[in-house]
C-alpha cells in the first residue's frame, strides 16, 4: 500500500467520516487517494477555517476532529486554529503535508518547520520520517488527542513518504510507556473529600469544560441535587449543567452573574470539577474566594495549585470521580440557610439590561433562545457577541455552546458552526457574530453554500470591535482608538455568496426574521443594526476581586 | 533557588526542543542541562538544573515536564540523596614558573594537566558544586584563556 492510501486506511480505522481542509504541492498524493475514499472531504476557503471547523465538530460530538493542510503556508494557516484547540482541550488531529524527506532543511518552497512551530500549541507532534511507522503514528495521535486531558495532535507528513510502499500493519494496542493518564482518583483524596462536604455550610459547584469532555453532566446534576449547593459553571462549563434548573448560578468571572461571584466569594467549600481557575475566573487572585477549602477533580495534575492552593487534589476523570463521590458522601451538609442568602443575591443583584424601544443586542439572543425553543447549537464570535451569548440564552444540556475560551479566536464562530452542524445536521445551528469578527473567515460563507451546510449567522452589528470599545470606554477614557469598524453590506454580500441576507433594524423585526431564517433551507445571515454603545454587564475589571463590579445592578 | 532534576526521555529526534521550550514558554530558567544516552540507546537521561522561586514553581516544571509525551519519568534531587559531580576544561597561560603552582592546585582537587604545548595547558577537573566554585578561585590566579562547564550531572544512590 502506498503511504497516502495507508493514511486513509488509517483514519476509516479510526472511524474519521469527515475531514475539513484545503489541497496543495505536498498533499497532492494524499488528495489523489481520496479521490477514491469514502470519507467526506469539505473544502474550506481558508486553512484557518478547516481548524476550526475541525475544532467545532469535536466539541460538538465528541469525536477526534481532523484538518488537513499543505506544507508551508497550508501549515501555517492551520496554527490559529490549533493553538485554539490547545487552550480548549478540544481532541483534534491536524495533518499536514510536507516537503520531501531529502528537502527537508533546505529552504525549499513551501517549506516551514511545522513540528516546531506547533511544539508548543499541540499536546503532540510527529514528523513521519518512515512510511512504515505511518499507521503506528495516526493510531497513537488519535489516542493522545483523545484521551486524558485531549489537545491537538499534528502529524507531518513528507510527499515523498506519502508515494512510499509499506505494508498495511494496523496495531492492535496503542503502547506509550510514558504517556498513561490517571483515570480513576484516588480513593483515599475521594473519601475526605466526601468528609470535608458533609461538614460544608456553604459549598458552590464550580464546574468547568472538563465535566462535558468527561461526559459527566449526570452526574454533576446528581452531585448539586444531592448535596443541595448551588452551581455555577465557566465559560467552559456552559451547558454542563442545566441554566434553568434552580440551583443554576449562571457563569462566573469577569462577566458572571453577581450572584455567582458573591456566592463564590463567601462560600466555604468550592467543589472544582474540571475547570481550572483562569484569571478571567478568579480576578485578583489573593482576594478569590478568602474563606473556602478547595476540592479541585481534574484529569490534568498540572492544573491543580497551579493559581489557587488546593486542599483535596483529586487527580482522574470527572465522571469517574464523581461517580465514587456520590457514592462516598453518606451524610450530607444542612444548605438551607446558604441557598436562602444565595437566593437574596439573585433578587438584589439579577441579571438585567435596559430593554427600551431600542434594538439591543440581549434581547435577540434572548428571542434566539424562543424562536429556537432552546434547542439550538450555538457558537459564537469573540468579544461581546460572546458574552452576551453566554449570559442571555439559556444552555440546557452540553456541547450546544460551542466558543473560544481560552485563546479567544475572533473568526472561530462561522468555520466552527460549519464543523458542527456536518457533526449534527438536524440541528438547527446558530453563530452568533460580532461585525468585527465575522470579517475575519467571511470567506467560510462559501464553504457553507457549496456544501449545502445550513448555519444561521446572527451579526450583533454595532459598528464597532466592542469589546475593545467597551475597555476604551472604561478604562482609557472615551479614547476610541481604532475601534470604528466598517463593514460591507452584509445582506448583499450574503446574496453574492448564494444565501440569504436579512437585516434587522428594528426590535419587532427580530422575531419575524428569526423565525425566516429557521425556515430557510439555506445559510442565513442576518445582520442585527443594534444599539452601538451597548455594555457587557456586569463587569469586573481585570485584576479586581470578582465581586467588585462596575455597571449593570451589582 | 537552584533545584536538580533528573528526566529520562525517549531518545527522540526533536525531544530536547520540547524540554528546552517547555522552560521558555513558560518562564521558567535553566541553569543547566546535561544530556545522553542511556545503556537503553531508545532512552536518554538529563540532568536539568532549575532555577525556582518557590516550590509551587518547582512542582509546576516537574507537572508540566510530566505532561509531555516523551518524558518518561522525573526525579528531584531537592530531598533525595544523590552524588552529582561537573567536569570543567580550560586552557590556561601559564610559564615554567607556574608550572608547580598549577599543579600544586591539582593537589586539592581531582584534576590534572591533560595537555601543555609551550605556553598554554589544558586542565581537567571534575568535582561538586562547592569544589568547582573553589577551583574556579584558585584558578583565576592564572590567565584563563577559555574554560567550559559540561553542567552538573546527577544520579540517585
Amino acid at each position: 500500500m502506498k503511504g497516502s492510501e495507508i493514511f486513509l486506511e488509517s483514519l476509516k480505522r479510526e472511524g474519521v467520516e469527515v475531514m475539513f481542509g484545503y489541497p496543495g504541492g505536498q498533499v497532492l498524493p494524499i488528495f489523489d487517494s481520496l479521490y477514491d475514499s469514502d470519507i467526506k472531504f469539505i473544502l474550506t476557503r481558508h486553512e484557518q477555517g478547516a481548524a476550526h471547523a475541525a475544532d467545532g465538530y469535536a466539541r460538538a460530538t465528541g469525536k477526534v476532529g481532523v484538518c488537513l493542510a499543505t506544507s508551508g503556508p497550508g501549515a501555517t494557516n492551520l496554527v490559529t486554529g490549533i493553538a485554539n484547540a490547545y487552550m480548549d482541550s478540544i481532541p483534534m488531529v491536524a495533518i499536514t503535508g510536507q516537503v520531501k524527506s531529502f528537502l527537508i532543511g533546505n529552504d525549499a518552497f513551501q517549506e516551514a518547520d511545522v513540528t516546531g512551530i506547533t511544539r508548543p500549541i499541540t499536546k503532540h507532534n510527529y514528523l513521519v520520517k518512515d512510511v512504515k511507522d505511518l499507521a503506528r503514528i495516526i493510531r497513537e495521535a488519535f489516542y493522545i488527542a483523545s484521551t486524558g486531558r485531549p489537545g491537538p495532535v499534528l502529524i507531518d507528513i513528507p510527499s515523498d513518504i506519502q508515494l512510499m510502499d509499506a505494508e498495511f500493519i494496523w496495531p492492535k494496542n496503542v503502547e506509550i510507556r510514558s504517556y498513561n493518564p490517571t483515570l480513576f482518583g484516588h480513593p483515599g483524596q475521594i473519601k475526605k473529600a466526601a468528609k470535608l462536604i458533609a461538614a460544608a455550610k456553604k459549598p458552590i459547584i464550580y464546574a468547568g469544560g472538563g465535566v462535558i469532555t468527561s461526559g459527566a453532566h449526570k452526574e454533576l446534576k446528581m452531585l448539586a441535587e444531592k448535596i443541595n449547593a448551588p452551581l455555577t459553571w465557566t465559560l467552559m462549563g456552559i451547558g454542563a449543567f442545566p441554566a434553568t434548573h434552580e440551583l443554576s448560578l449562571g457563569m462566573l468571572g469577569m462577566h458572571g452573574t453577581a450572584y455567582a461571584n458573591h456566592a463564590i466569594m463567601e462560600s466555604d467549600l468550592i467543589i472544582a470539577v474540571g475547570a481550572r481557575f483562569d484569571d478571567r475566573v478568579t480576578g485578583r487572585l489573593d482576594a478569590f474566594a478568602p474563606y473556602a477549602k478547595i476540592i479541585h477533580i481534574d484529569v490534568d495534575p498540572s492544573s491543580i495549585s497551579k493559581n489557587v492552593n488546593v486542599h483535596i487534589p483529586i487527580v482522574g476523570d470527572a465522571k469517574n470521580i464523581l461517580i465514587e463521590l456520590l457514592r462516598d458522601i453518606k451524610k450530607v451538609p444542612n444548605t438551607c440557610d446558604w441557598l436562602k442568602t444565595v437566593e437574596g443575591w439573585k433578587k438584589k443583584y439579577p441579571l438585567v439590561y435596559k430593554n427600551d424601544g431600542a434594538l439591543k443586542p440581549q434581547y435577540i439572543i434572548e428571542q434566539i433562545y424562543e424562536v429556537t425553543e432552546g434547542d439550538a447549537i450555538i457558537t459564537t464570535e469573540v468579544g461581546q457577541n460572546q458574552m452576551w451569548a453566554a449570559q442571555w440564552y439559556k444552555y440546557t444540556a452540553p456541547r450546544t455552546f460551542i466558543s473560544s475560551g481560552g485563546l479567544g479566536t475572533m473568526g472561530f464562530g462561522l468555520p466552527a458552526a460549519m464543523g458542527v452542524k456536518i457533526g449534527c445536521p438536524d440541528k438547527t445551528v446558530f453563530d452568533i457574530a460580532g461585525d468585527g469578527s465575522i470579517q475575519m473567515n467571511i470567506q467560510e460563507l462559501m464553504t457553507c453554500v457549496a456544501n449545502k451546510i445550513n448555519v444561521k449567522i446572527a451579526i450583533l452589528n454595532n459598528g464597532y470591535l466592542g469589546m475593545v470599545r467597551q475597555w476604551q470606554e472604561l478604562f482609557y477614557k472615551r479614547r476610541y482608538s481604532q475601534v470604528d469598524i466598517t463593514s460591507p453590506d452584509f445582506v448583499k454580500l450574503a446574496e453574492s455568496y448564494g444565501c440569504v441576507g436579512i437585516r434587522v433594524t428594528k426590535k419587532e423585526e427580530v422575531r419575524p426574521a428569526l423565525e425566516k431564517a429557521i425556515a430557510t433551507d439555506n445559510t442565513v445571515m442576518i445582520d442585527f443594526k443594534v444599539e452601538p454603545e451597548e455594555n457587557v454587564f456586569p463587569m469586573v475589571p481585570a485584576g479586581q476581586a470578582i465581586n467588585q463590579f462596575i455597571g449593570g445592578l451589582a | 533557588m537552584r533545584h536538580t532534576i533528573s528526566v529520562l526521555v525517549e531518545n527522540k529526534f526533536g525531544v530536547l526542543a520540547r524540554i528546552a521550550g517547555l522552560f521558555s514558554a513558560r518562564g521558567y530558567n535553566i541553569a543547566s542541562l546535561a544530556v545522553s544516552e542511556t545503556l537503553d540507546p531508545a532512552i536518554s537521561y538529563m540532568t536539568i538544573v532549575v532555577e525556582a522561586k518557590d516550590a509551587k514553581i518547582l512542582e509546576q516544571i516537574k507537572k508540566q515536564l510530566n505532561k509531555l509525551i516523551d518524558v518518561i519519568t522525573i526525579t528531584d534531587f531537592t530531598k533525595k540523596e544523590h552524588v552529582d559531580r561537573e567536569l570543567v576544561l580550560a586552557r590556561v597561560k601559564y610559564s615554567s614558573k607556574d608550572k608547580s603552582k598549577l599543579e600544586n592546585v591539582f593537589k586539592k582537587y581531582v584534576g590534572k594537566i591533560i595537555q601543555h604545548k609551550a605556553d598554554v595547558a589544558i586542565i581537567e577537573a571534575v568535582g561538586e558544586g562547592v569544589q568547582i566554585k573553589s577551583l574556579l578561585d584558585e584558578l583565576s590566579k592564572f590567565e584563563i584563556q577559555e574554560l567550559v562547564r559540561t553542567g552538573k550531572l546527577a544520579i540517585s544512590n
